[in-house]
């Protein structure tokens, strides 16, 4: 893939896409928001594909928009049109990642800053190094939370604390993180790579379509009422109960033995 | 044989037109109206059909009119060209018809879902008259069943500013019936087309007929043609059957006499 901002690097059924703009804290500009939304969605278009980790290069995961593209807009006597370039980056990113039928990890090298900090809450599981951090850095330069930030993290972490965390731009540790719920687990930084590597081949072996299915069974629910909800899960456990690897896992059940799970 | 659709008969009195141009997303070309009008036809005059669905593929249900057919028309070529013919065939379809969207359903496609009884949509479905972008309007339906069916204001804006609906949107401005994952929205379609099936037909076609009139009538005329009908299904076999097996607690058996 020619990529100049992320690097895409397919390894067995994971695939590793890396915020590569290390000399930024992987900051994002307009050509790595592209290249992230065409990355998701050749990742949802290769079979091969079963887990995807999103991580970064260098010190950082994301230090979210890159103001000196800002900056470098209103010095050219134009005016940044944040609404319109929500519209047309982020948040398509943010609605790809939640969508794509697989698992996504989220391995936080560094901090994670802003929209960066909203890129690892897209994901469904997050790995964090003991020397990451986050922050809700929009309120320090005057903006408010964006790219998802008032739907997930209020979600992952409650009321009281999204708005602690969005009202002061307070950063928090990687072992803060955890204690509220926002990550899943804390690794030495020397570990990381390994640990999610590990977690995402787990996941490549998964039952992927039902990982899919499972995905947006729990993305419907979070806005809806609870008849909704149960019907929903009816007709997603209708499309389960039809794929091969439920089939596989009932014999293998039955057979006791372990499980071989081929996605499909 | 039919070149621009699929005639399937999938559950028990259930017959379904699969609209088939993928190309080109399912426009609605003269000829593909045609056939449908035709199979409609067969459908309406066939006793082992007693509801019907009408549907696209996942991509599209029907993008539009084919605009290819409009290139140099004029006025008396429309006029004279008979094409809103077969959308009376549609309009006027004695059983029950069902739209199944999955996908653009757009223009003349939107026209065609909104003359069904009912419409079952897929998440990924999206409704639109879009005919304002091309200096022209609906001329199938769309002004009038759309503002029927969600009110001046959205009609208005999805005419005027070419605004599409998403399924959830259509759903809570009461365009659809049901939004449905996209792997099930044919399924469910015809399970509902199945169970509408097994009612007696002489009912089914009368209530139809007393329901469309809601849109045409003045009520206490809706309330005289509704009446009419309901005494005129008290002549009917199956009304019999209907009450007996009910006060019998017994499955009915309906025979469409």
């Amino acid at each position: 893939m020619g990529y100049e901002t992320i690097l895409y690097a397919k390894d067995g059924g994971v695939l590793t896409i890396t915020l590569n703009r290390p000399d930024k804290l992987n900051a994002a500009n307009d050509t790595m928001l592209t290249e992230l939304q065409d990355a998701f969605k050749q990742a949802g278009r290769d079979d091969e594909v079963r887990a995807v980790i999103l991580t970064g290069a260098g010190r950082g995961f994301c230090a979210g928009q890159d103001l000196a593209s800002v900056e470098e807009r209103l010095h050219g006597g134009g005016r940044m049109d944040y609404g319109a370039h929500l519209r047309h980056t982020y948040n398509p990113l943010i609605l790809r990642i939640r969508r794509l039928p697989k698992p996504v990890i989220a391995a936080v090298n560094g901090v994670a800053a802003g929209a960066g900090m909203s890129l690892v809450m897209a994901c469904d599981l997050r790995l964090a190094a003991e020397s990451a951090s986050f922050l809700q850095a929009f309120v320090r330069v005057g903006l408010v939370p964006d790219s998802g930030s008032t739907w997930m993290l209020p979600r992952l972490i409650g009321m009281a604390r999204a708005a602690e965390m969005m009202l002061t731009g307070r950063r928090i540790s990687a072992q803060e993180a955890l204690e509220w719920g926002l990550i899943n687990k804390v690794v030495p930084d020397d570990a990381l790579v390994e640990e999610a590597n590990a977690l995402a081949g787990e996941l490549a072996k998964a039952p992927t379509k039902v990982i899919g299915y499972i995905k947006r069974a729990l993305d419907f629910a979070a806005t809806r009422p609870l008849d909704e909800a149960l019907e929903y899960e009816a007709d997603m456990q209708e499309l389960a109960g039809r794929t091969e690897d439920h089939l596989e896992g009932l014999r293998a059940f039955l057979e006791k033995r372990p499980p071989t799970y081929k996605g499909r | 044989m039919y070149e621009h659709i699929i005639v399937e008969r999938p559950r028990p009195g259930v017959g379904l037109v699969r609209l088939n141009r993928p190309k080109r997303l399912n426009a609605l070309n003269q000829a593909t109206m045609r056939e449908l009008a035709t199979a409609l036809t067969e459908f309406a005059q066939d006793d082992g059909v007693r509801a019907a669905v009408i549907t696209g593929n996942e991509r599209a249900f029907a993008a539009g009119a084919d605009v290819n057919e409009m290139v140099g028309k004029t006025s008396v070529d429309m006029l004279q060209s008979y094409r809103f013919k077969q959308w009376e065939v549609v309009r006027t379809f004695p059983k029950p018809l069902i739209a199944a969207v999955s996908g653009w359903c757009l223009g003349g496609g939107n026209e065609l879902a909104m003359s069904c009884d009912m419409i079952v949509a897929s998440e990924t479905a999206r409704f639109g008259q879009p005919e304002i972008n091309l200096a022209i309007m609906p001329g199938a339906g769309g002004t009038q069943r759309l503002t029927r069916a969600v009110g001046k204001a959205l009609a208005m804006e999805m005419v005027l500013a070419g605004r599409f609906l998403t399924a959830q949107e259509a759903l809570d401005h009461g365009l659809v019936n049901y939004v449905v994952p996209p792997e099930l929205y044919l399924e469910k379609a015809l399970d509902l087309a199945e169970q509408v099936a097994a009612k007696a037909p002489l009912a089914l076609q009368l209530a139809k007929e007393a329901v469309l009139k809601a849109f045409e009538l003045p009520l206490s005329e809706g309330l005289e043609y509704e009446r009419k009908n309901f005494y005129l299904l008290f002549s009917s076999q199956d009304k019999e059957e209907g009450i007996s097996a009910f006060l019998e607690k017994r499955r009915p058996e309906f025979k469409g006499r």
